[in-house]
């Protein structure tokens, strides 16, 4: 088995009374797109939280293995030190800056490496450092992602005026411009046609072809099957079933829980 | 619309404007109570004034609206013909206002007067700039700004009162005692958001305005400071009496008044233009963006590994170490410094030029510091009518351009050619 990018151990996460999540333990793998499925309110987008610094858990252990780096427990870490640890994400409901263009955006994504390159902005208001460079290396890698999501002709627009469809792939953009070793999509093809779909795929294999591990929740099937190496399934905040595309679909607890068929029929 | 149905219902129209202004006129100045000769209220009606004042209303309103049709009259805060005519201006007006500016104290005619009111109102832009750090960019609401002003204007008064120190080293300790307030505020209240930081600052510079008021031991409670060292070019004292080691003595100039209100003059214009070149450089830096970026969307900026509250402090600090330094000027130039003048009013007097300017932008607010501060003195003869043109005014310029003056975002940086977005693209921050 492929070591693993991302271990989650025993994960739980309550709301007052609620426990939305409820001890989930998976692993996603290094160099591999693992994809989170489940029906809706399956606590999916709430496991994403916990992994990406919204949430703080309230049981268990998020680990983040990055190479030859020691590894990082995620859920000690205040909100702002996990992307620097090296978790990007994207929103449910696109989070774009719209008043900034395209490459203005990206250029945000890139604050750390930029801002300690500025020394902290006080020698590059003296114009004592060593920022053009920073800046200039900063541009290049906004348009290398723009040009990979195909949005070169649109860097000057702003963000808010881009369609809905080159909005998504521009805050994958952004996404990856804080170079990640686990990016984190929370439904990006949502909202998409099956063309922008198709394209999504191939940008999300190109980006795991580039070492990018990705961890993806999605409801659209044909893009899970189709590119996950891995996925995971939850079910009102337990994890049903873990495995290859295959194995999962052909998991009676998965097809009882999309389809809500009864319990005593599927222990039958 | 055609003429024949556009009369009945412009008549309408300006027949419920009519009763609207009815509805306030009739109780502000129909009905005045005044103190009768024996010391009891008499109620004196005002009939004639009110039905003018609401015949007005009618009229004015039916010929809007025939004028122009019902919707004529739309907002906008998108960049239309009107405003990529100004930029193209601008380009052009920021470097003639800059040439006027630095060139006003040579111009003939220009007199004492004109120099004072140049004080003024450069006072205000340098405030205006350094309040846009914090609301125009980083998108946080203050309505206490005019404390930082105060905490500069102390801190100047009391260093060289107590201390002896000279204005030029005062100037960057009253910058940093301002900014070090600032981030002593900023630190509780930066979680907050909107409306409720809004009324923290607003609360804070209340309490520096009290303890300025009750801490007569220090402050000299509501009398104030006298007697503040003026400022000397750099060492040489402007002195009526010319002896050598004087300005006038120095360079072997007749001794005059107006060396000293010139060398104000270009003081606060350096000071203003420092606080514009330190924005318009961060602008275009990490930190500039940040603060945009928070402006936009702050849970984003999180997610993407912004220190969202050092990044808010640091906006903050900034901000309150130009109002420091324009408060150390003031102390310097007006010689007394009393709590009166750090009112709630200027606080809201300096968050009007911002909105109004147009919020981020750096020529609409020294606009703006222009027509609200210059537009006041100008229309000093008008008297009492001053604040109805005034009121009037900036009503006109909220409902046509409710995004200030400069409405639109230029890019921080640009493969191509930078273009102005449009307004109701850019947020306007919510804390």
């Amino acid at each position: 088995m492929t070591p693993p990018i991302l271990e989650v151990q025993r994960l739980t996460m309550r709301f007052g009374g609620l426990t939305a999540v409820s001890s989930v333990t998976f692993a996603a793998g290094q160099g591999q797109i693992t994809a989170l499925i489940g029906p809706n309110g399956a606590g999916k987008t709430t496991l994403f939280n916990c992994v990406t610094g919204f949430y703080r858990p309230s049981e268990g252990v998020i680990r983040l293995h990055k190479r030859g780096v020691a590894p990082t427990e995620l859920q000690r870490l205040p909100g702002y030190r996990i992307a620097r640890a090296g978790v990007a994400r994207t929103f449910q409901n696109i989070r774009l800056f719209p008043g900034m263009t395209a490459l203005e955006n990206l250029l945000i994504a890139q604050h750390g490496r930029l801002m300690a390159a500025t020394g902290w902005g006080i020698g590059a208001v003296l114009g004592l450092s060593r920022y053009p460079a920073a800046e200039r290396e900063g541009v290049e890698r906004a348009k290398r992602w723009l040009s990979a999501t195909n949005l070169m002709d649109r860097a000057d627009d702003p963000a808010g005026a881009l369609p809905y469809g080159q909005q998504r792939r521009l805050e994958i953009a952004r996404a990856m411009c804080t170079e990640p070793a686990l990016l984190c999509l929370d439904e990006p093809a949502a909202g998409l046609n099956p063309r922008e779909s198709d394209e999504l795929a191939r940008l999300l294999l190109d980006i795991r072809q580039e070492g990018t591990s990705i961890l993806l929740i999605e409801h659209d099937m044909g893009v899970v099957m189709r590119i996950s190496d891995r996925v995971v399934v939850l079910d009102h905040g337990v994890l049903i079933a873990d495995g290859s595309p295959a194995e999962v679909r052909g998991n009676a607890k998965v097809i009882a829980a999309y389809l809500g068929e009864d319990e005593e029929e599927v222990s039958a | 619309m055609k003429p024949a149905s556009a009369l009945p219902a412009a008549l309408k129209d300006a027949l419920i404007a009519a009763a609207v202004s009815a509805a306030i006129f009739i109780p502000l100045v129909a009905l005045r109570t005044d103190v009768g000769p024996t010391g009891a209220l008499t109620l004196r009606t005002r009939w004639p004034e009110a039905a003018l004042l609401v015949g007005l209303v009618f009229l004015g309103r039916l010929a809007l609206v025939l004028w122009t049709g019902r919707r004529g009259l739309r907002a906008s805060t998108a960049p239309g013909p009107w405003t990529q005519r100004l930029q193209q201006a601008g380009r052009l007006a920021a470097p003639a206002f800059l040439a006027l500016a630095l060139v006003l104290p040579a111009i003939p005619g220009v007199d004492r007067y004109w120099l004072d009111l140049g004080i003024l109102v450069l006072t205000y832009v340098m405030l205006g700039w350094g309040l846009n750090i914090v609301v125009g960019l980083a998108g946080l609401l203050d309505l206490g700004y005019v404390a930082f002003y105060a905490v500069g204007a102390y801190s100047y008064a009391l260093l060289a009162q107590e201390f002896g120190l000279s204005f030029w080293v005062c100037l960057p300790l009253a910058g940093l005692f301002a900014a070090f307030w600032g981030v002593l505020l900023g630190f509780p209240v930066l979680r907050l958001r909107g409306d409720y930081l809004a009324i923290v600052t607003l609360a804070f510079g209340e309490i520096i305005r009290v303890v300025l008021i009750n801490w007569v031991s220090l402050t000299g409670g509501p009398n104030g400071i006298s007697g503040i060292p003026r400022p000397s070019f750099f060492g040489l004292p402007f002195s009526m009496a010319g002896g050598e080691g004087t300005f006038a003595g120095f360079f072997g100039l007749e001794p005059s008044p107006s060396h000293r209100v010139i060398f104000l003059y270009y003081l606060i214009l350096g000071l203003a233009l420092l606080t514009n070149w330190v924005t318009i450089r961060l602008r275009r830096q990490p930190l500039g963006r940040a603060w945009e970026a928070l402006r936009e969307d702050e849970i984003a900026c999180r997610a993407l590994g912004i220190n969202v509250t050092t990044t808010k402090l640091s906006a903050f600090a900034l901000g309150a170490m130009f109002g420091g330094f324009a408060g150390a000027f003031f102390a310097t130039r007006q010689a007394f410094v009393s709590p009166e003048s750090f009112t709630f009013i200027e606080s809201a007097i300096i968050l009007a030029i911002v909105v109004l300017g147009g919020l981020g932008s750096q020529i609409g607010v020294a606009v703006a510091a222009l027509v609200l501060i210059g537009g006041t003195e100008v229309f000093r003869d008008l008297q009492e009518w001053r604040m109805l043109v005034f009121g009037g005014a900036m009503v006109l310029i909220m409902v046509l351009r409710p995004r200030g003056l400069v409405g639109t975002r230029t890019p921080s940086i640009a493969l191509g050619k930078k273009r102005a977005i449009g307004g109701d693209l850019v947020g306007e921050g919510r804390g």
